[in-house]
Order: C-alpha cells, then structure tokens, then sequence
C-alpha cells in the first residue's frame, strides 16, 4: 500500500471514529427525547437536564470536529454533499442551533419565550438530530442522486458548477428509500436506549432510576428489531465496488464481502453488537455500569459500519445520478500533503483524550443528587 | 437560467454574511471576558477573599450566557462553507478545510470539556484544577480564534499552496505559510486585541451603569481596574496591529484599501482622509469624490508603504492600469485569467478525446517544476479568477460602505484608548464615581464596541469583494447550485430564529445585571 493510500484509509478511520464517537454521545439527544418521560416533576426534569447539560458541549464539538476533519480529509465530499442535500444539512443545523442556547437559557429569568419553549426545543433536537443524522448517513450505503464534473470549472458565467444534484428535492428524496429510514430510526432509538443507561449511572435518584430502566427496555427491544432488520438488508444489498482504474460498479453482497474480506472489521462489529446486547442485559437487570457496555458497543459497532462504507474498494457516496460519480476515499481525499499533516495534528488526539477522560472523572465523581439541584451554583 | 444563478449567489452571501454578523455580536466578548474571569478567579485563589469568589462568578455567568449562542452560530458558519459555497468547497477544501479541522481537535474539545468545569465543578474540583480549567477555558476560545483567522486569512491572501490540473483544486505546499503568513499573524493579533478592548468595555459599562446606580460599588471599582487596564493595554495593541494591517492590505490588497480611502485616482504622497463625506454620485470617472474633507498630508503613503512620498494605487489605476507605475489594468488581468480558465476548458475537451498529446502539452503548463509551467503559473493562473469576470470594473468593492465602516471602527477605536486610560486614571485616583458624564459615556461605550468590532468585519470582508479567494475565485464562481428560492427560505427561517435568540440572550443580560452578583 503507498503513503497516499494507507493516508486515505488512516483517514477515512478517523471520520469513522469521530462518527461513532457522535452517535454514542447523541444519547445527550436520546435524554432529551425522554425529557417529559422519564421527568415527571420539575425537579426530575432539571436533574434531567443538568445531567445531560453537562455532557452536550461534546457532542457538539464532535460534530464540529467530524464536519472539519472531513472537510479537510475528503473535501469533495463536503461540496457534494453538503451543498447537494442542501434541505437536509439545513434541518439538522436548525435542530442543533435550538439546543445550544436552550440549555443556558431555559430558566434564566428574562429568557422571552419561556421555560417550556426551550423544553420543546430540546426536545425537537433530541428526536429530529439522531433521526436526520442517521438518515443521511443512511445514503453511505444507498446513495444519492447527484453527479461529479470537477472539469466544470472550466466554464465561464453561470455553468461553472462542480457538484450537482439530480434532483430538486436536494436530499429530502433520501426519506423515500426505507433503509435510510430504518437506520435514522435505529440511531435515534439507540439514543435513547444509551440516555436511559446513561440517567441510570449519573443521576443518584430511586425514581429516575426505576423509570430508565424501564424505559430502556422497551427502547432496546425495538432498537435491536429496527438494527437487526437494517443490517440483514445491508448485508444482503448491492454495493458499488471500485476497481483500481476508479471505475466504480454495482457488486452483489458488497457489504457481506466486505465483511468477508475485512475479518478484523467483521469481528469489531460482532464485538460491538455484543457489547451493546449485553448493556441491554446489563441495563435490564438494573446495573448502573450498562452504559459503559453500550458506549463501547456503540462506538465499535458505528466505527465497523463506517469502514464497510469506504474501505475495501467501496464507494462510500455512492451516485444514483451517475454511478461514476461516485465518491471514494481515493477520488474524494485531499492531497498527500494535507493528509500527511493532519495525520501529524491527529497524534494529538490521545492528548486530548487524556485530559478529556480526566476532568470527566472528575466531574462525575459523585452522581447528580436532587440537593446538588436544588444548589445555588450555576445551574442549567 | 443566470439571473436566477446570480441571485443565489446573493443569497448566500446575505444568508453566510447574516450568519457571521450574529455569530460576530458573541464571540468577542467570550475572547476577552474569558481571562478577565480567569483573572479575577486568580486573584480569588490567592487571596481566599469571597469577595472575588462572588465577583468572579458574576462575570462568569454572563459569559455563559454569551458562550452558548456564539457556538451555535459558529457551527452554522462552518457547514455553510459546504451547503453554500460548494465550488469553493472543492476548490480549496485541500488547504481551508485543514486550519478547520485543527481547530476542532486543538481547541474546540480543550474549550468545551474545561468549560463544563469552569461552571459545575466548583464543588466537585480542587481550586487549583478549577482555575486551570478556568485558564484553559479562554485560551481554547482563543486557539479556537487563531485556527479561524489563518483560514479567513488564506481566502484574503491565497499562499503555501499550488494548483493541481489533475484534481482541479488548489493543494497545499507548505503549511507553515498557510498557519504562519504575515496576514493570518497580523490578522489574530489586530482581531483577539480588539476583542480585548470590547470585553473590557463590557466589564468597565456594566461596572459604570451600578456606579451610576451607587450599588455593587466595591465589584464595579475593582472590575473596572481590572478592565481599564487590560483594555487600555490592548487598545495600544490593537492600534498597532491596525496599522500592520494597513501597511499588509497595501501590499496583498490594494483595491481594498483604495476604496478604504475613496482613493480613486493614485497619488504620491497620498493623504489620509481622517473626516470625510462621499458624494452619492461619485464614481470612478474622476472628479473630487467628496463634499467635504479633512485629510492628514502624505499619511496613506507613510502608513501604507512606510514611506511619505510613495505612491498608493488608486480605484481607477487598478481598474484601468497606470503604466507609468507598473499598475496592470484589470482588462488585460482578466484576458491572463481567460487564457488559463480556456487552458482548463482544452484540458477537459483533450480528455474527453484520449488526445494524449494535447494532455501532455497543457500538463507542462500546469507544472510549476518546468521553466514553461512556471511562467504559465505566474502570468496567467495567478489571475485565474479574473477569467470569470466580464468587465474590469466589476473589481471594484462597495467604496462608501467600506469608507464608513472603516473610520467607524478607526474612530472608535481612538476613543477607546482615550476613555479606557480615563477611566483608569481616574479610578485609580478614587475619582471616578463622581464623574458622571464619564459613567454614562463608559456605559454607551458598549453597544459603540460592537459597532466598531462588525465594522472591522465589513471592511475586512466586503473589502475583497468581489473575490471569495483573493484573484482566484470570485464569489459568483464559489457557490453551490441551488434555487435561490431555497436559499432565501433558509436565510429567513435562521434570521428569525437568531433574532429571537438574540432577544432572549440580551434581555437574559440585562435581567442578570439587573440581579447583580449573588451571595454564595
């Protein structure tokens, strides 16, 4: 393998890592979900809160992370798609933008709209932010309707358009295909299943305890129906395969021979699922540490996922327009150069694990306790 | 087909240019506030005095308040480089997309994970570690600054990359002048300086409006030392790197400072318009362009080429050409434009007819390692964006925009140095309390610091107009294909929502400097 090949899968596992990383901690999006569920009083809603509160900024800046990493590493990508599936990107930055402030602001005095806006905006970016995410990721594997014309430039006035999209729908058609669909729910049922175990470890309260665990198992089960069913038409689909000329083609069983081919992927993946049913179990019998399992779990099984999207040959953005426009880790990457250097920047990344890991144990020391709540201290 | 183009061009920029001016009333004041909180938070670690436990976690609650919208709207900047500007995304994604991704690995994640204890850890952390993360806190919001301005910096002057003919995109070369370049260093500085100066007018404002108010008097005489001092350093500072940027603009922009200065025929020993109003009607035909002015002689030379005789381009040189200076006109830039972008259009039609020759021929003339490509690289590509452009005149920016915005931020960028060193004189004197008229100034010196800081921006961004990267992309060129109906949908649905959002944040403001400090 050269240095520019084993660069784009070096990066192209990056991108994986950051998007499992974004899914499991989206289970601050699945407790917002559950924000009226599982808090029946005031109190239990803004233990609720506090305890997600606390964790929201890193799924933020995961997302914010994931989004330059791959415009640095797979630029081509982010034109595509981003300028292409232009309704969708809109919607999910809409829903985040809503939560950002909604925490700060929710029982601020004088915040205008009042405590129950903010809930409801929490609210609408706990459901809709998994659902849209995950149906979007959805086309890794189903594709998208656009095409490729880089030479494009080359035209003068109005014409000099790289990427476009085939459609006027600009990404909203991705709900028609019932596996993306499948997977956004998936991702957001995950969500919440990993929020309920997440309460479960972080808030010390008997009665948010029970009503996690109880919710968590009726999340689980229909998570686990809606995974299994996605995964068993993933497994038997079609793929689009890329020969060494770039010439991409539809393969049969892609992704079954992808795992094939990639038994160390095939095994993350096996480890993952494992590790995600065990927290259920975990979960099920009332243990405070399921969501570490589930964490784990997910972060292997989303990180496997990704890699059967782009390694192996495959085209991760398939084209549904024109299949030779279809984006692979080596058609889309940035230059040898660039990857080079961001692989340097990325030695980092233990560093900035390490004190992440540190002040998160710090902090969460001691559970969130109904007298910590009812402190004076900054409170969301 | 083009005029709807054109307008969705328009959209996008009024939607990314919405986006940055909301994004832009927040992030200054995190920059600055950020170590005036870690400043006081210090002072409270030495000292064990409540007093500055109180007072610190004052200030730190507002900037709480404007931490979280500011990240909001920064999330929305950043995706809105692929969701709107696509051409771009591609063109230049090899290098912009990097300083991005850097920012999020280096800075974001140190911002976010001490911020979280800066607010919920004062019971669950050592002092010593809750200073820290306070510390840490408002240089990751900095870090964060300096990943941003080198990426803002490369779009005003495109270097350390080349253009690859194979992937149609410039690639990066060397990324120490990307991080490094003279405009990405001076634009940090003049930038996190002046937000300083905004935060410190914040604190020395609110501090001013309880004096005004004979209450909290002992937080908002120590606040202002605090602020004054920090603010009134940092003004000098930021006076200083303004000149830099001057004397930087001139060299790699200097259409932007013509039109600074309504400048539009050059001069030698050019005077620097301190007062001025433009006439409407003036236009790039000549004429005095002004129905008043005060000019300071021969200081645009001397503060743009360090020399007072030199000669500063004008609007109609740049446009048309001086050939007695060596001013290219625009018309013969954009034929050397057109030759490359045609270069690019024979390269496609070779490759859709196998036509190695053809291929080979225009390859050599991409590659800057042969003598040939070296020179095609150097007196055509480097004006490849003019090749979109139909008339010379078209490179001209918005002149009186630019012209106020300018003397808007310069102007009140001198007062801030005179009231900041005011009022820290006379507080430290203890005399400050009794000069009203200078509370009241302070205190409507806030929403002033605002003004100045958006003027900055207008005229650091509609300055080079009308290019998205400096003479190699225009903005017409960068944009993604979408109805403009869309665009406009998007632009309204965010305005509203970032209205509303901004009306809540400052009447949540108000209402906690209203409520004052709390007793723990």
């Amino acid at each position: 393998m050269d240095t520019i090949t084993l660069l784009q899968h070096y990066w192209w596992l990056v991108i994986s890592l950051l998007g499992a990383l974004l899914v499991f901690l989206m289970f601050v999006q699945g407790g917002q979900a559950l924000l009226y569920t599982i808090g029946r009083t005031e109190e239990e809603r803004n233990m609720l809160v506090n305890s997600l509160g606390r964790k929201w900024e890193f799924t933020f800046t995961t997302l914010v992370t994931f989004g330059g990493a791959f415009f640095a590493s797979f630029p081509l990508f982010y034109s595509t798609s981003f300028g292409g599936a232009f309704y969708v990107w809109m919607a999910i930055l809409l829903c985040f933008v809503i939560q950002a402030v909604a925490y700060e602001y929710r029982r601020k005095p004088g915040n205008v709209f009042g405590e129950r806006t903010f809930n409801a905006f929490l609210l609408v970016n706990g459901v809709l932010g998994p659902l849209l995410i995950g149906t979007a990721v959805g086309t890794f594997f189903t594709g998208a309707e656009f095409t490729v014309d880089r030479l494009n430039l080359a035209n003068q006035g109005g014409a000099a358009v790289i990427s476009q999209w085939a459609t006027p729908w600009h990404g909203l058609e991705a709900v028609a295909e019932w596996r993306n669909v499948l997977l956004g729910l998936s991702v957001t049922l995950l969500a919440m299943t990993l929020a309920c175990q997440y309460f479960m470890n972080n808030i010390d309260d008997e009665a948010i305890f029970r009503r996690a665990a109880r919710r968590m198992r009726t999340f689980a089960v229909l998570f686990v129906a809606c995974f299994v069913a996605w995964l068993l038409a993933l497994v038997l689909a079609d793929g689009w395969a890329v020969d060494a000329a770039g010439t991409v083609s539809i393969e049969p069983y892609k992704y079954l021979h992808n795992l094939v081919e990639m038994p160390y992927v095939a095994a993350a993946l096996l480890i993952g699922v494992a590790s995600v049913l065990w927290s259920v179990y975990l979960g099920w019998r009332g243990s405070r540490r399921a969501v570490w399992f589930g964490g784990v779990g997910t972060v292997l099984t989303v990180l496997s996922l990704l890699l059967l999207a782009g390694w192996n040959d495959t085209a991760y953005y398939p084209s549904l327009a024109d299949m030779q426009s279809s984006l692979t880790i080596r058609n889309s990457s940035s230059s040898l150069f660039t990857l080079r250097t961001m692989a340097w920047v990325s030695l980092f990344v233990p560093f900035v694990a390490a004190y992440i890991w540190y002040a998160w144990r710090a902090m969460n020391r001691r559970p969130i306790t109904r007298e910590e709540i009812r402190g004076d201290d900054h409170q969301y | 087909m083009l005029s709807d183009y054109l307008s969705t061009v328009d959209w996008s920029r009024a939607q990314f240019a919405m986006t940055a001016i909301y994004h832009w009333l927040f992030v200054p004041l995190t920059l600055g506030l950020g170590f005036l909180v870690a400043i006081m938070e210090t002072l409270y670690v030495r000292t064990k005095d409540p007093f500055w436990l109180r007072t610190t976690k004052f200030w730190m609650r507002l900037f709480g308040i404007n931490f979280a919208i500011g990240v909001a709207t920064g999330l929305i900047l950043e995706f809105e480089f692929g969701t709107n500007w696509s051409n771009y995304s591609h063109f230049v994604g090899d290098i912009f997309g990097a300083p991005l991704a850097i920012e999020g690995i280096l800075a974001f994640f140190l911002e976010s994970t001490f911020i979280a204890v800066m607010f919920f850890g004062w019971r669950k952390v050592s002092r010593g570690f809750h200073l820290t993360a306070t510390w840490l806190t408002a240089f990751g919001a900095n870090l964060s600054a300096w990943w941003i301005l080198v990426a803002n910096s490369w779009m005003q002057y495109p270097v350390g990359c080349d253009f690859n003919l194979e992937t149609v995109r410039n690639e990066m070369t060397s990324f120490s002048a990307v991080a490094l370049s003279p405009v990405a260093v001076n634009k940090f500085f003049h930038t996190v300086t002046s937000s300083f100066v905004l935060a410190a007018l914040f604190v020395v404002g609110v501090s001013a409006w309880y004096l005004l108010r004979r209450r909290e008097q002992l937080m908002a005489r120590r606040s202002i030392a605090i602020a004054s001092a920090f603010g009134f350093v940092f003004a000098l500072v930021t006076a200083f790197t303004g000149d830099r940027s001057g004397a930087i603009v001139a060299r790699v922009q200097p259409m932007k400072l013509a039109a600074m200065e309504a400048l539009y025929d050059g001069q030698q020993g050019a005077p620097l318009t301190a007062v001025g109003i433009l006439r409407p009607e003036a236009q790039r035909t000549g004429g005095d362009a002004f129905y008043f002015r005060i000019d300071i002689p021969k200081m645009l030379s001397l503060m743009s080429f360090r020399s007072a005789d030199a000669f500063v381009p004008g609007i109609n040189d740049l446009v048309y050409g001086n050939e007695e200076y060596g001013v290219m006109p625009a018309s013969e830039k954009i034929e050397r434009g057109r030759v490359a972008v045609e270069e690019l259009g024979r390269y496609r039609t070779a490759r859709e007819k196998g036509d190695t020759a053809a291929i080979t021929e225009i390859e050599a003339k991409f590659d800057r390692s042969t003598p040939q490509g070296a020179e095609f690289l150097r007196e055509h590509f480097a004006y490849f964006g003019y090749g979109y452009l139909s008339s010379p005149e078209q490179i001209v920016p918005d002149v009186p925009l630019l012209f106020y915005s300018f003397r808007v931020m310069v102007g009140a960028g001198c007062f801030f140095i005179l009231l900041l060193g005011l009022v820290w004189w006379l507080n430290r004197r203890d005399r400050l309390a009794s000069k009203r008229w200078l509370l009241r100034t302070a205190v409507w010196s806030v929403p002033l610091a605002y003004l100045a800081s958006q003027a900055g921006w207008v005229v650091a961004e509609v300055g080079r107009q009308p290019w998205a990267i400096q003479d190699l992309m225009p903005v017409g060129v960068a944009a993604s294909k979408i109805p403009s109906g869309s665009v406009s949908v998007t632009f309204f649905l965010f305005l509203a929502l970032f209205t509303a959002l901004l009306a809540a944040e400052l009447s949540i403001m108000f209402r906690q400097i209203k409520t004052g400090p709390k007793d723990d």
